[in-house]
């Protein structure tokens, strides 16, 4: 059985977190419009909380060595991102553009070069428990012990994020119930499950950990349309309910219209845009005379079609 | 607490798939019964009750010294594998935690299959007569050699993080060398001078010394403290030296992309 599911209200962080108590009178970053004379191509996002940002990416830079005959290949170059606390910050870009990279700098995956990444004002190298603890990942591969059931991966998380087993399996069963899987799927191994519950349960595990900041890596990717639109309804509801924030990054340019408040733009390694979708939407229009729509945006920004990125994730198969 | 717990999640999470894989391990240990059966055979046929129980010790703690080796080796090759690598390096845990849990539930396993195999061998064997070994002698050089075996599995941990494709297999290289050099199946006498000074480096080598002194001879524990000693030192020197060099290892792999799934 699916479920379409609606978001609920925002509700009070819990009195377990460690962060200040979210600002109810913020203004959400999504309903900040770029001025019409915003004139760079990345416009910034005003500061409305007293408190650290939820993520804080700085000046990052990295780079891979594959051939040492060759120089290395610069992945992200001088990124920089600030992203306010209850936000979904989508980032968008061509296949090899540098968004998975950048994914796993903030995950702790990677070391950086150059650069610093903050979460809620804590250095993800210095303190680097106390990042882990805030947050977790979704990526394009639902990544489980495939012999083992929903329940056994879900406990194994639970228990290295210091979770009560009893509440964990509670918690998860009630997650995965919200998500459309029943109890009664719980027992059973992994591989027996379609892509598209299986990407479910990664969200479930993620979840279950209470992130803060929760990086969703292509989490629709190669999802039915049912199953993706109950993904979606879902991270609307995480956001809103749980007041976490999010980044998002996707290929589907109606999901990050759909989920976020602001979306940049990666190319090369490189920041190319940054704004909300009605702005970027609206600068293309104005300025190079494109339809306003974010496919427009994506071609304009990164020199390529929708489609040509797509073919090439097909052939990378 | 927390970091028992966590590491209690390792300990589970490889009885789960123990469990899981149940078909496996069943084959896993028929194809050991069947290695160890055929070794001891060797005494068997030459007549020799004494080469029999030499060979039989031999297979049997090698048995438990090598799985105990292959499931902590293997902890990040099956990560790799299934593709789990990158979240659990995401968990907030720290590795000595994880790598704890690993080589708990290694030992737990390595002994339930090595009784598997000795009450087989017994009973193949109703010849031979328990009654003058010193169990507590094997038992003690056992436990004492398994903490010099954590470490090496720690380092052997490394390759399958490093090298992507082929690290586990490339583990293999460290047991048959530690099968070569340390007495497993004959008396390290008899290899040349250069390869004798390498069992000494092998805790192997201590481990079986005493073993056999206890089963074959009835020499009590304290009678050892020869080969004993040894064995402390390496398990004091090997268990970090793996910690360290597994964290040096995360790093370079965190640095050069290659905890990023692959296959």
């Amino acid at each position: 059985m699916t479920t379409t599911l609606a978001p609920e209200p925002k509700t009070t962080h819990p009195t377990s977190s460690p962060l200040p108590a979210p600002h109810a009178d913020r203004e959400p970053a999504a309903r900040i419009p770029a001025g019409p004379d915003a004139g760079d191509l990345i416009v910034p996002l005003p500061r409305t909380h007293a408190g650290p940002p939820a993520l804080l990416v700085e000046h990052v830079t990295k780079r891979f060595n594959v051939d040492r005959r060759k120089p290395p290949v610069l992945a992200i170059h001088d990124v920089s991102l600030r992203l306010e606390r209850g936000s979904i910050h989508g980032i968008l870009g061509a296949n090899g553009s540098g968004k998975s990279t950048l994914i796993r700098l903030v995950s702790g995956l990677l070391t950086l070069d150059e650069g610093k990444v903050e979460v809620f004002g804590l250095d993800i190298e210095r303190d680097e428990l106390a990042v882990k603890r805030l947050i977790n990942r979704v990526s394009v591969d639902a990544a489980f012990f495939k012999k083992l059931s929903p329940m056994e991966n879900l406990l194994f998380a639970a228990r290295l994020y210091g979770l009560d087993a009893g509440q964990a399996r509670r918690e998860a069963t009630a997650i995965l119930a919200r998500l459309g899987i029943a109890e009664s799927r719980l027992g059973r191994p992994v591989e027996q499950m379609s892509r598209g519950m299986q990407q479910k349960v990664a969200i479930a595990r993620a979840l279950l950990t209470s992130p803060t900041l929760l990086l969703l890596d292509e989490p629709t990717t190669g999802l039915d349309p049912r199953s993706k639109l109950d993904v979606q309804a879902f991270v609307e509801e995480v956001n809103a309910a749980h007041d976490a924030t999010i980044v998002l990054t996707t290929h589907d340019l109606a999901e990050a219209e759909r989920l976020c408040d602001r979306i940049t733009i990666l190319d090369g390694g490189r920041v190319v845009a940054e704004d909300a979708p009605d702005g970027l939407k609206r600068r293309v229009a104005e300025r190079h005379g494109q339809p306003p729509t974010l496919e427009a945006v994506f071609m304009t920004y990164t020199g390529r079609s929708l489609d040509e990125d797509v073919e090439e994730d097909d052939s990378d198969e | 607490m927390q970091e028992m717990k966590a590491s209690y999640a390792f300990v589970e999470r490889n009885f789960f798939l123990t469990r899981r894989y149940w078909g496996w391990e069943l084959a896993f240990l028929v194809y050991s019964v069947a290695g160890a059966l055929s070794i001891s055979l060797i005494g068997a046929a030459a007549g020799d009750d004494r080469l029999l129980l030499l060979l039989i010790i031999g297979a049997v703690f090698w048995n438990y010294l090598s799985v105990v080796f292959s499931w902590i080796a293997e902890t990040i090759a099956v990560e790799r594998w299934e593709g789990t690598l990158e979240y659990t390096f995401m968990a907030p845990v720290r590795r000595w935690t994880q790598l704890l849990g690993s080589c708990l539930y290694a030992m737990a396993y390595g002994l339930v299959h090595t009784a598997a195999i000795l009450v087989v061998l017994m009973l193949f064997f109703p010849q031979l007569e328990p009654g003058s070994m010193n169990l507590l002698t094997a038992v003690v050089f056992v436990a004492l050699g398994s903490f010099s075996f954590v470490g090496i599995g720690m380092m052997a941990a490394i390759l399958p993080l490093l090298y992507v494709e082929r690290g586990a297999q490339m583990t293999f290289v460290l047991q048959s060398c530690l099968l070569l050099v340390s007495g497993v199946y004959y008396p390290v006498e008899v290899l040349p001078g250069w390869m004798q000074l390498l069992s000494y480096l092998s805790p192997a080598t201590y481990v079986l010394d005493g073993v056999r002194a206890g089963l074959l001879d009835g020499t009590p524990v304290t009678a050892l403290v020869g080969d004993i000693l040894p064995l402390l030192a390496m398990g004091a020197v090997l268990i970090p030296a793996g910690l360290w060099a597994f964290g040096r290892a995360e790093r370079y792999a965190k640095r050069t992309g290659k905890l990023k799934r692959v296959g």
